[in-house]
């Protein structure tokens, strides 16, 4: 009874938590447009851009948050799945400079020009069509999941052990693409950026765009991801989490049902990344640092895992925090964000939404007794 | 009478050679006012003159011009060599060699030398010094000659050979006499000899001269010889190589031992993924910075000391605040593995902001105390003391580790508490004293690996970030909870390294590495030596 | 466009005020300076030093009354090296704070992450630090050394003094030493140097292990001739690699080691008594002896309450840049980007090593280029020094970029002019 009554509690409050995504996704941009720079409704193009760089890591926290918070996989590489999504459309976005680069070659990117390429490698076919560019996004991260995982759970390899795997395969990706010979850029990645689509990327129409496209990518995410929680599979995910071997000694094959987890939230974290290099501007492989991977993780313990608001929460918190504090008290920054992930995982194990989950329970339980 | 022209000739060079060096060694202070005038050109003239003078008194101001430690003084122009006295220098008058008191650096103007002429120096030391009563004096100036290989230089070299008794210099002058008879326009059969001399010594320098001979000679006969001389240099070279990549995977797998060791302690028995653990290190890097600093300003003859000083203080700061870390915030997370992870990655940020906001950002010196600095030959590979003492200390540490777990009551009393807690407890084992000094203890030696890399690494703010994934690899590789696993992971996975970067490239190797743990990981989930039985679960 | 004209109105009025009021002191709102250096992350090591220099360049500013009759007020945000924070940043210091001009930057990648908005935004960037050419953009001041500023002179010293055969570029697998060593294999083959008497190497950031490559570079140097290494490793894994030198016993004379990153503050982490005579290029160094340098020396270590407080070459940059940025401003009598710009070039006003740097129509300077060895104190003595060399931001030994050439001035205000085709935009068509 009380189980059934919060459940759809909280499906109501998603609800109204998509909405609210998406009205936040149309309203700024609506803002920035049709309001005059003076007035007090404006919405500033550096605000709208820095919402939409937030939109993408909350995407990115969902995606940590599938398999962390309802699977119990902690990924410390899924920053390495945002990153080749994010590489996927920088690649795109590099073949649409065409001969604006600085040296005026139609076909190579300056850098490969720079390296004495002669031609273009292989692996860059392709990606002149944005709709290759768009299956790319998806397929790469998702075939890397699917590597990983297909090994890693078919040899029970979990917990811990999974968690460094994980970090040791984004560290090794970033160690690769720091490489110069690979052919993507080296340490300089990709930038300077021209067009999407044939829209200049430094349009304000094409961030308001890109930002819109950004929330309708989170609630999706929201959307898809409390679909898969919500069915039966999901209730078999979350039993996964909890108890394992016994899943296992009921007969369900619980690697394949980890490894659809995986792959989708890899699907995910790449779409976050493919998002978000138009928006900042520069793809390039310190993405794919453990530290970064490590905050996404964060993010969601931040926001409360297990819950498909939490991360989104957190990582708008956490992002919040650290723009404005390298602004405003640069030399104590790191202070305040190590002390926040100390502060909530000591005290807010279950994250913010699970404080406002207590608060609200308290209350509720004062309600109750006050009557009597 | 037609034998005598060729004498005759000669005759008059010689004395005129004589009554020069007689001059000049009458004029050392003239020759030594040429050295701190003019430009680098004229200096170089003014060392081959002083070298030429066979003054004894010379060397030791060449010396110091090398070492850029001759000045003159700005007040009366006097020549005078300083040493390095705390602030101050220590002064003596160059040519005299009477002491004069002491001056800073800015009453002072340094000579100033370049490579080229510290190369000059050092040949014009090495003919000074051949005669020196001191045997290690002679054997050094011979292989500066050798190095040198300057035609000039034979005479010098020939008179010392006729002088010296002592075989082994005079092996060394031999070799060096031959690599000047290279160097010179000697006659073939004289070159043939000096090349196989030359030969037997089968070492990089040698191989250097062969090669340079076999570039530069006329003759064919002996433009083969050195060609030859120099193939059979590299193949025994080449053999050594292996055994030298052995030794460097060694050392850099002692270094990964020292890292990850005392996160085997946390991680590996206590179950606590410690992202501050790098931390620990760096801040055991950063008590020798202070312990060395306190000693060069307040007791310097105490430098060689400052790393055993700094090894128990670092240990104790690392080790106390590992135990404070445990009280105030691991405590509360045991059980609840993932979520250490997250804290110490946060704890590990506010400790590197506070080390970056005391020390500052930049890096900070370290030096090396003497019994660390320099390197020995064993056979044609090149062993450094700092590297071997390193490997030397990462297994004591991991002796006395594996002592102090097996042998002691609080080893037991650890081993019991991470084997199991409610039974140790119901012992009477006050098991949150013994977590918070396992915790310690892995602290307090990650503390110790600090003071060994600070040898070896940049002591900043990001020095313990370089080391922690590298030492989750190790202990996950070698196996959770097993120290022994460590070692052997750690001694693994340095080797391996090691021959794969000649072949593959430093970057392309550590990845191949990465690649190569994350497939054994899937083959053996739980590493190398896995602790059997339920425990693990 | 509009802010541009917004701020410009904004700024006659301010002036308008400040003469109404008199030039006895400063009036109007102050001038906001943004300083965009990493204060955290990787790259604090050697940025936060220059944030401090800009910190005091503009205090010793508006000791003197400021410019233009207003005072400086320096904006420091912290982008953590973390690129794409750069270019967030970077928005944020052009657009919420309305900052005049920006110093900062150190990485090749972040001045790359930054300069789209710069260029969109039409900001000015200093860029302090050497770097690799083949780039020039209107917005971006590069105070720095262009390759041919530094890499250059220090192998002819070394081919000329040192008689050196054989070299070994060894760097870190980034684009700077990527390039300056394709530069100097080309250079080097002009010269009549043998493939086979070059060796590239590279390692990846924060290299720490250093002993096969020392070993290897001791094995390239027996093969009979003179070699030396051109080193342009990154920052961090110097020290680790200097002390490998220094225990594997390579000397100076044996083996010099020129180097493109390493100055006196790197120097400072480390007991240079073993590195005696290892070389250093660069266009400035801490020991360079005339009243200019003393004084600024002075004024650092008593800003820095530290007198033991080295200085380096990218201060000396931002030193430079600062001073032609207030020399443009004044000349321009505005703070306004398309003025000032256009004023900044043939600004010309002394450097620390006792003449005189000119911004020139390419947007780099005019800098004497000064070969230091390394000395026991971890100072450099000036062994050789040339006359001002201009930087060139498309290099001649580069088949792609040798016909390319920059004017910022008008009528061409070009980046990449093809002198061939006679066309602005690279070499295509």
């Amino acid at each position: 009874m009380i189980t059934r009554f919060l459940w759809q509690g909280m499906d109501r409050s998603l609800r109204i938590f998509i909405l609210l995504v998406l009205a936040i996704g149309v309203a700024l941009p609506l803002l920035n447009q049709l309001t005059p720079p003076g007035s007090a409704f404006h919405v500033p193009a550096w605000l709208m851009q820095l919402m939409g760089k937030y939109l993408c890591y909350a995407l990115l926290a969902l995606a940590v948050d599938l398999v962390w918070g309802f699977c119990g996989i902690l990924s410390l590489g899924h920053g390495a799945f945002f990153a080749l999504g994010g590489y996927c459309m920088g690649m795109y976005l590099m073949r649409q400079i065409g001969s604006r680069g600085v040296y005026g070659n139609p076909l190579l990117p300056d850098f490969m020009v720079f390296l004495n390429y002669k031609e273009l490698p292989w692996f860059w076919y392709g990606f002149n069509h944005f709709w290759f560019a768009m299956i790319m996004v998806v397929v790469i991260p998702s075939l890397l999941a699917l590597a990983l995982g297909w090994f890693a759970f078919r040899s029970r390899v979990t917990g811990v052990y999974l968690s460094i795997i994980t970090q040791a395969m984004t560290f090794a990706l970033m160690l690769a693409f720091f490489r110069n010979d690979m052919g993507l850029g080296g340490n300089n990645g990709m930038t300077d950026f021209k067009e999407i689509l044939g829209f200049s990327v430094q349009a304000d129409g094409t961030r308001a765009v890109l930002y819109f496209a950004s929330a309708v990518a989170l609630a999706l995410g929201l959307i898809v991801s409390a679909a898969v929680v919500g069915s039966r599979f999901g209730k078999a995910l979350t039993a996964v989490r909890d108890a394992e071997s016994r899943m296992r000694f009921l007969g369900y094959r619980v690697e394949g049902y980890k490894l659809f987890v995986f792959v989708l939230s890899a699907a995910m974290a790449g779409i976050a990344g493919a998002l978000y290099v138009p928006q900042v501007g520069i793809i390039n492989p310190s993405e794919f640092s453990p530290a970064n991977s490590i905050e996404a993780v964060l993010w969601v313990a931040v926001g409360g895992r297990g819950t498909l608001i939490g991360p989104v929460i957190g990582a708008f918190i956490v992002n919040f925090g650290k723009t404005w504090l390298t602004g405003a008290l640069p030399e104590v920054w790191l202070f305040a964000l190590g002390a926040l992930f100390i502060v909530v995982t000591l005290l807010l194990p279950k994250g913010v939404v699970g404080l406002w989950g207590q608060i609200k329970a308290r209350s509720q339980a004062k309600k109750a007794r006050a009557p009597a | 009478m037609l034998f005598l022209r060729p004498l005759a000739m000669l005759l008059p060079a010689l004395a005129s050679a004589l009554i020069a060096a007689t001059a000049l060694a009458a004029d050392l202070p003239a020759l030594v006012a040429g050295l701190t005038t003019g430009g680098f050109g004229d200096r170089e003239t003014a060392i081959g003159a002083m070298a030429a003078s066979g003054e004894q008194r010379a060397a030791p101001i060449l010396e110091a011009l090398a070492a850029g430690q001759l000045y003159v003084r700005k007040s009366d122009n006097l020549v005078l060599i300083g040493k390095p006295d705390g602030n101050q220098l220590a002064l003596t008058e160059a040519i005299s060699g009477k002491p004069a008191g002491s001056g800073s650096e800015a009453e002072l103007d340094r000579v100033r030398v370049n490579n080229r002429l510290r190369g000059v120096i050092e040949a014009a030391v090495g003919s000074l010094t051949l005669m020196s009563p001191d045997a290690k004096v002679r054997r050094e100036a011979a292989e500066a000659l050798f190095k040198r290989r300057d035609a000039s230089s034979l005479a010098a070299l020939d008179a010392a050979l006729a002088a010296e008794k002592d075989p082994r210099i005079k092996r060394a002058m031999s070799e060096a006499r031959a690599a000047s008879v290279l160097a010179s326009d000697a006659p073939p059969p004289q070159k043939l000899d000096a090349i196989a001399l030359v030969r037997e010594r089968a070492d990089r320098d040698s191989l250097g001269v062969l090669e340079a001979t076999a570039n530069s000679a006329t003759d064919p006969e002996v433009k083969a010889a050195a060609g030859a001389g120099a193939g059979a240099v590299r193949q025994t070279l080449a053999a050594w190589e292996a055994a030298q990549n052995v030794w460097y995977g060694i050392s850099l797998g002692s270094v990964l031992l020292l890292a990850a060791i005392g996160l085997a302690i946390t991680f590996g028995t206590m179950g606590v993924i410690n992202m501050a653990h790098g931390e620990m290190v760096m801040l055991g890097a950063y008590t020798t910075f202070v312990v060395q600093d306190i000693i060069r300003t307040s007791a310097p003859h105490l430098f060689d000391a400052s790393l055993l000083i700094a090894l128990p203080l670092a240990f104790v700061v690392a080790g106390g605040i590992g135990i404070l870390i445990e009280r105030g915030i691991i405590r509360f997370l045991y059980g609840r593995p993932l979520d250490t992870l997250l804290a110490t990655w946060g704890l590990s940020l506010v400790l590197q902001q506070a080390v970056r906001s005391i020390f500052g950002s930049s890096n900070r010196e370290v030096g090396a105390p003497s019994w660390m600095s320099g390197a020995f030959q064993v056979g044609q590979i090149n062993v450094t003391y700092g590297r071997l003492w390193i490997v030397v200390f990462s297994l004591i540490v991991f002796a006395a580790l594996i002592l102090l777990l097996r042998k002691t009551p609080l080893g037991l009393y650890m081993r019991a508490v991470t084997q199991n807690r409610p039974m140790a407890s119901a012992m009477g084992i006050r098991t949150p004293r013994v977590d918070a000094l396992t915790f310690g203890l892995g602290s307090g030696i990650a503390g110790l690996a600090g003071v060994a890399l600070s040898q070896i690494d940049n002591v900043s703010p990001n020095l313990g970030q370089g080391y922690i994934i590298d030492s989750f690899m190790v202990v996950v590789f070698g196996g959770v909870g097993n120290l022994f696993g460590t070692l052997i992971g750690a001694l693994t996975l340095g080797v391996v390294n090691k021959f794969l970067e000649p072949y593959a490239g430093a970057v392309l190797g550590k990845i191949l590495v990465l690649v190569f743990i994350i497939l054994f990981i899937q083959r053996r989930p739980r590493g190398l030596f896995a602790l059997k039985g339920r425990s693990v679960e | 466009m509009k802010l541009g004209s917004m701020m410009r109105t904004g700024l006659v009025a301010a002036g308008l005020l400040a003469g109404a009021a008199g030039s006895a002191f400063a009036q109007g709102a102050p001038i906001k300076v943004g300083i965009l250096h990493s204060l955290s992350g990787t790259m604090a090591i050697s940025e936060t030093t220059l944030k401090d220099v800009m910190l005091m360049l503009i205090e010793e500013q508006n000791k003197k009354g400021g410019v233009l009759g207003r005072k400086l007020e320096a904006v420091v945000v912290d982008p953590a090296s973390n690129w794409p924070l750069f270019a967030e940043k970077a928005r944020e210091l052009l657009q919420k704070d309305k900052v005049a001009a920006v110093f900062g930057c150190w990485t090749s990648v972040s001045r790359k992450s930054v300069l789209p908005v710069f260029e969109e935004l039409n900001g000015i960037l200093f860029y302090p630090v050497q770097y690799e050419g083949e780039e020039s953009s209107r917005n971006v001041f590069y105070t720095g050394a262009a390759p041919n500023q530094q890499a250059i002179p220090a192998v002819d010293y070394l081919m000329a003094n040192e008689k050196v055969q054989r070299w070994v570029l060894a760097g870190t697998d980034y684009v700077y030493p990527r390039t300056t060593n394709k530069i100097l294999e080309a250079y080097l083959k002009l010269k009549g140097v043998k493939q086979e008497d070059i060796l590239i190497n590279y390692t990846p950031f924060g290299h720490s292990d250093w002993q096969s490559i020392v070993a290897n570079i001791k094995k390239f140097g027996s093969a009979g001739k003179k070699t030396a290494v051109v080193s342009t490793i990154n920052g961090d894994a110097n020290v680790p690699f200097y002390k490998e030198l220094g225990n594997q016993g390579i000397k100076a004379k044996d083996i010099p080691v020129v180097a493109f990153s390493v100055g006196e503050e790197e120097l400072a982490g480390i007991d240079t008594k073993p590195l005696l005579g290892h070389l250093a290029a660069w266009n400035y160094f801490q020991s360079v002896k005339n009243p200019a340098n003393e004084a600024f020396i002075k004024t650092w270590q008593t800003f820095t309450k530290n007198p033991k407080r080295v200085t380096n070459d990218p201060m000396e940059a931002h030193v430079i840049g600062f001073n032609m940025w207030i020399e443009a401003v004044k000349k321009a009598g505005t703070t306004d980007p398309d003025a000032v710009i256009d004023a900044m070039i043939g600004i010309a006003v002394p450097n620390l090593t006792g003449g005189l740097s000119a911004m020139m129509p390419n947007h780099h300077i005019t800098k004497p280029v000064l070969i230091g060895e390394i000395q026991g104190n971890g100072q450099f003595d000036v062994v050789s020094a040339t006359p001002l060399v201009i930087g060139d931001e498309w290099s001649d030994y580069l088949p792609d970029s040798k016909d390319l050439i920059s004017d910022w001035r008008k009528p061409m205000s070009c980046g990449n002019f093809n002198v061939v085709t006679g066309k602005c935009g690279g070499k295509g068509k």
